[in-house]
């Protein structure tokens, strides 16, 4: 239901903005179509993040279409909506493997969800794409990982506001593996970098009240915070350290404030301002790629433009880098697209340079530091062809290509 | 020094926040004997309420104190008269319908204002104690909780309508013989109570993020605290919250936010387990 309403919806706007998307869309055959399969949260608690993410993804498919397709024959999306609810997420994996025999799948959001459908795609040998900053370690040649991990934005931002602020740090996240693997990588880069961590805070999900952990951070006095909350609940966090006069008394730093996008929107300056991240995406990067991109996605969602994060523009990575190995191999079969993926082709995308590491199937790319101000990153730091550090110690396919684990990479 | 006053502040405003999110509930579970699944709902609906009239230019004083509670009031009327009215005595089914009722709030909302994150600032700025610096924000919280238990208390009390309420509550079929028009009181009711709870959920916009899903961070914490309070409103709440509030916040304060939660639970549990009717089944039962 929400698929068929959605879909067509995305399409008929999509077709209105840009007549010269449809025409050649409508001259290929239908029947004869590729389909591609979308897994994206479109409603529920994470439908922030899959909403833009399926827009872009369907933008992809519109574009590689109005360029005549690939192998002579238009892409069709298949579209569901998992509702952000991982029961759903596993019967519309199996549907998209064996009843819609997808020749592609980008989709999944948070860990969870992509170890749900990651091992169904893996043993019915449909190739995926998983497009989301995540914590690393997932060793699986059958997913191609184009987020960045912890090693590449972490590792660059905290020398950055160690070298800026200080050596004293005070970390708050979720409670939650993402949380957990985050906090010990901040700690691991603080220590290399001759600082000290005094204290770990987790926090579940569903906390709203920060009043005491305020309190205590003012008590430990750091010279930086470092934060890896996530989420609406955790969102108080950033409104009440503003309301306690805090903002202007301890800087903070974050691997997770906006990464889907809208947190830096909310935010008054007064409240937002200063706060430095590390993505592997800014919308404020300012390069040709990235303007042109951006006008594309104004031209063909002017009412509903996608607020864009790292999430949507990997998204955008996903589908012209599987696209581009279809192309090159010739074919959709799996293992000739595989082999061109690994062959360590340099894409250049709205983010940068990016390319894929044979040995993980994770991004290669450009990482950035940015600041917020007047509900803009402002990019201070451009790091070139970052590797994904922490999956690398995990994960060989080149010497296992039939791994299919998610390692829990241990600092220890 | 200045961090134990901190500290005492923080325990105030935990205690604070569990009677603002439990007095509307407690008013409906208490008078009514009506559980409703939908309270966190209610909570939302008053916070976007203020967002939405401070996005528009109001006051954000008097889109807290005045229009979230006047809007989920009347929702909450609305929602008597057509749903409510018919469920009386039936716990379960009022339980399911008012469950449903929060899925069609959550889904109706999502549709009008989408699932993304919204908020307003925190107004007041901040107040120094010693070398701390804390939200100014929290006194208006905790002075709220103060008022409201103050007025509910007062208006039981001193007033004829007060009077009529509590009629109601011990012997409907009596009250109804003295001519009293008991399924007004209900509506009555149920419509205070939600507008208590809309009054909660716009004290609480500026403070954290508005989603449509936020209903759920809070109904958790809302039923335990009535629940553990007991039959009577204002003793129950104030004990309760009183209690656990201080219990999860030592603990948060000591530990961490997780060891807090479980410490509220565990808490919660225990007294459960040796006051069934909760605090004021036992211990101030003539109390309001």
């Amino acid at each position: 239901m929400t698929k068929l309403s959605r879909r067509r919806f995305l399409q008929s706007s999509a077709a209105l903005a840009a007549g010269s998307v449809a025409l050649p869309y409508a001259a290929l055959a239908d029947d004869d179509a590729i389909l591609v399969g979308g897994l994206h949260d479109l409603s529920g608690g994470l439908d922030t993040s899959g909403i833009p993410m399926n827009q872009i993804l369907n933008l992809a498919i519109d574009e590689i279409n109005a360029g005549g397709g690939l192998l002579g024959r238009p892409l069709k999306p298949v579209i569901y909506d998992p509702q952000s609810n991982m029961s759903l997420y596993s019967q519309y994996a199996t549907q998209l493997a064996l009843k819609d025999k997808v020749a592609v799948v980008h989709g999944g959001i948070t860990s969870a969800s992509r170890e749900t459908i990651r091992p169904i795609f893996h043993r019915f040998k449909t190739l995926y794409f998983y497009n989301t900053l995540y914590e690393g370690g997932v060793c699986d040649r059958n997913e191609v990982t184009l987020g960045t991990t912890p090693a590449q934005t972490v590792e660059k931002l905290i020398p950055y506001v160690m070298n800026l602020w200080g050596k004293k740090v005070y970390t708050v996240a979720a409670d939650y593996n993402y949380g957990h693997i985050t906090a010990a990588w901040f700690k691991r880069y603080v220590e290399e970098n001759g600082g000290e961590v005094i204290e770990t805070e987790f926090f579940p999900l569903d906390v709203t009240q920060f009043g005491s952990t305020i309190a205590k951070i003012q008590s430990a006095a750091p010279d930086i915070v470092l934060s890896a909350l996530v989420g609406s609940g955790h969102f108080g966090f950033y409104r009440q350290w503003a309301a306690a006069g805090m903002k202007s008394r301890i800087p903070m730093a974050s691997t997770t404030f906006g990464a889907g996008g809208s947190e830096p929107i909310i935010m008054t300056p007064e409240e937002g301002d200063g706060i430095i991240t590390s993505f592997g995406y800014y919308p404020t990067i300012d390069t040709p790629a990235n303007i042109a991109w951006k006008e594309k996605i104004v031209a063909a969602y002017p009412d509903n433009t996608p607020v864009l994060s790292e999430l949507a523009e990997v998204t955008w990575e996903g589908m012209m880098i599987w696209a581009d190995a279809v192309k090159e191999a010739g074919t959709l079969d799996r293992e000739p697209i595989l082999e061109v993926i690994e062959s360590g082709k340099t894409y250049d995308m709205p983010a940068g340079k990016v390319s894929i590491d044979p040995k993980t199937h994770h991004a290669i790319r450009d990482v950035y530091i940015a600041d917020l101000k007047d509900h803009e990153f402002i990019i201070k730091e451009k790091y070139s062809q970052v590797q994904p550090a922490d999956t690398q110690m995990v994960c060989n396919l080149e010497e296992d290509p039939n791994a299919n684990v998610h390692h829990e990479i241990s600092l220890n | 020094m200045d961090y134990a006053i901190i500290v005492v502040i923080e325990m105030l405003r935990a205690i604070s926040w569990l009677v603002l999110l439990a007095a509307g509930l407690g008013i409906i579970f208490g008078m009514m004997r009506v559980i409703n699944f939908a309270h966190g709902e209610f909570l939302m609906l008053g916070g976007y309420t203020v967002i939405m009239s401070t996005k528009v230019g109001v006051n954000i004083w008097v889109a807290i104190l005045i229009l979230a509670p006047l809007c989920v009031g009347l929702f909450g009327v609305l929602v008597e008269r057509l749903v409510i009215r018919f469920l009386y005595g039936r716990i379960l089914d009022s339980l399911l319908a008012t469950w449903g009722l929060s899925l069609l709030m959550i889904g109706g909302v999502t549709l009008i204002f989408g699932n993304t994150v919204e908020g307003v600032s925190t107004p007041l700025g901040s107040v120094d104690i010693g070398a701390y610096s804390i939200p100014a924000y929290n006194f208006v919280l905790i002075g709220f909780a103060a008022l409201f238990l103050l007025a509910i208390w007062s208006v039981l009390k001193f007033t004829k309508i007060g009077l009529i309420a509590r009629a109601t509550m011990q012997n409907p079929a009596m009250a109804e013989a003295l001519g009293v028009r008991t399924t007004w009181v209900y509506m009555a009711t149920f419509g205070v109570g939600s507008a208590v709870t809309g009054l909660a959920g716009g004290l609480l916009a500026p403070l954290t993020g508005v989603v449509p899903t936020m209903g759920v961070n809070f109904v958790g914490q809302s039923f335990i605290t009535v629940i553990t309070g007991g039959a009577s409103m204002v003793a129950g709440t104030l004990s309760a919250s009183t209690l656990l509030g201080s219990i999860s916040q030592a603990t948060t304060i000591a530990t961490g936010p997780v060891y807090g939660d479980a410490a509220l639970l565990l808490a919660a549990l225990v007294l459960l387990r040796l006051l069934p009717q909760g605090i004021t089944g036992r211990i101030f039962t003539r109390s309001l």
